[in-house]
């Protein structure tokens, strides 16, 4: 990445700022696949994303239809001596709320079911507008509210909770992993996929400023 | 001492904090970004102190998380709870030494680990210290990618406990500290969101302006 030396300073068009460090820099060409780093403190600063806009849209439609049922179906069924529980994902947080953890049932809805569906909503919503190519008012409230929900959506570490609760189970009961486990996994990994093609500073690139 | 005009800081340039657009303030004080609406500012908004205030209330919560029990099991053969450490040594002995490994690291480690490491942002920034930048971004990046790893025991509780209801056999019942643990995650990874990385290099562009 080559970095603006001081005497540049007039030009600035075309330029990017590192997010972390803030040094101006001279966007150049990437390879399929690439990742551009600044060249002052080694932070990604954007890449080129394989695939088209469509490749995006498939994936997250995958990842919808998969959290749907993921949502209603049980993740795990809980045999002992002929007692049979199982557990989905919105009957976790109903338990939750009923035993009057409130507050608690609503980190995990929040975290588990509100912040993922509405990244996938966001994403799909953006990535349906950029197919119809309309320029949008709508397109910056919605990569704003992206980059704002991102962090907070944490489906695989949830996926990562029910192994462990597996293994903690497996001594005690009989355990069927129900279709709601995979399709979590499923999705997870259809998230990664999608957000591997869906590349948030091009598409900001796409809008343009007033 | 002027701060080195590689940066966008330097050259009078917003780049917005949200989709990067570079821009030239077109009046002193507040502006908003043309292209996404942002607020427009060259660093973040008391960046160093929204930090320490949320850094501290995950300190103090850290207490509660782990002396409190974080889950209740009611089985025939009585009551037992569990603390997030008391979870690892289970898992542990159980055989599952993978399993162990990975809840100790995400629920111990971690948590540690990013609370110190956020101190220690916090101060040198505090200080406008040009120490070892790099590593103190590379640690940021670190703090930023691992930290919401440590929700892992927040869902193992509410899973069991919504598994396990097997009256009178074995019921499990979430306590209030995994609740605070939850809440040690929330603020921490608040605080890290607060903390604006490019504090990290301002005295170290600053220095090396000066020497040049």
């Amino acid at each position: 990445m080559p970095v603006l030396s001081p005497t540049d300073s007039q030009s600035t068009t075309g330029l990017i700022a590192c997010n972390e460090c803030d040094l101006l820099q001279r966007p150049i060409a990437l390879p399929a696949g690439g990742w551009a780093v600044c060249g002052g403190c080694d932070a990604p600063l954007y890449r080129y994303t394989p695939g088209s806009l469509d490749r995006a849209l498939a994936f997250s439609l995958g990842a919808a239809v998969l959290f749907l049922i993921g949502l209603t179906f049980p993740i795990l069924e809980l045999e002992i001596q002929g007692n049979v529980t199982s557990s989905s994902l919105s009957r976790t947080v109903q338990q939750l709320w009923k035993d009057g953890l409130h507050v608690f049932a609503v980190l995990i809805a929040a975290t588990t079911i509100l912040l993922p569906a509405l990244e996938l909503a966001v994403m799909i919503s953006v990535l349906l507008l950029l197919r119809v190519r309309r320029a949008s008012a709508w397109m910056p409230k919605l990569l704003r509210l992206l980059t704002l929900v991102r962090p907070w959506g944490m489906t695989e570490i949830f996926f990562m909770g029910v192994l462990v609760a597996l293994v903690k189970l497996a001594h005690m009961a009989d355990i069927v992993t129900g279709i709601a486990l995979w399709s979590l996994g499923g999705m997870m990994l259809l998230l990664i996929a999608a957000s591997r093609s869906f590349n948030l500073r091009h598409l900001w690139e796409q809008v343009a400023p007033q | 001492m002027r701060p080195s005009p590689r940066t966008a800081h330097a050259l009078g340039l917003y780049a917005c904090h949200t989709c990067g657009l570079l821009s030239r303030p077109a009046r002193e004080g507040a502006s908003s970004c043309g292209r996404c609406g942002s607020s427009l500012r060259f660093r973040k908004t008391n960046s160093i102190e929204r930090a320490a205030a949320y850094l501290i209330a995950a300190y103090i919560l850290y207490i509660p998380a782990n002396v409190l029990p974080i889950m209740e099991t009611h089985s025939v053969f009585g009551r037992e709870e569990n603390t997030i450490v008391s979870g690892v040594a289970y898992l542990w002995h159980a055989g599952s030494w993978g399993l162990a490994l990975i809840v100790f690291i995400a629920s111990v480690v971690v948590p540690v680990l990013k609370l110190l490491a956020m101190t220690l942002l916090l101060i040198t920034a505090h200080y406008q210290s040009a120490w070892r930048p790099l590593e103190r971004a590379k640690l940021y990046r670190l703090v930023e990618l691992v930290g919401r790893w440590s929700m892992l025991d927040v869902y193992v509780v509410a899973i069991l406990a919504a598994l396990v209801q097997f009256r009178p056999l074995a019921t499990v019942t979430p306590r209030s500290g995994a609740l605070y643990f939850g809440a040690v995650v929330i603020l921490s990874m608040l605080s890290a969101m607060a903390f604006d990385p490019r504090l990290i290099w301002d005295p170290a562009h600053k220095e090396s302006h000066t020497h040049a």
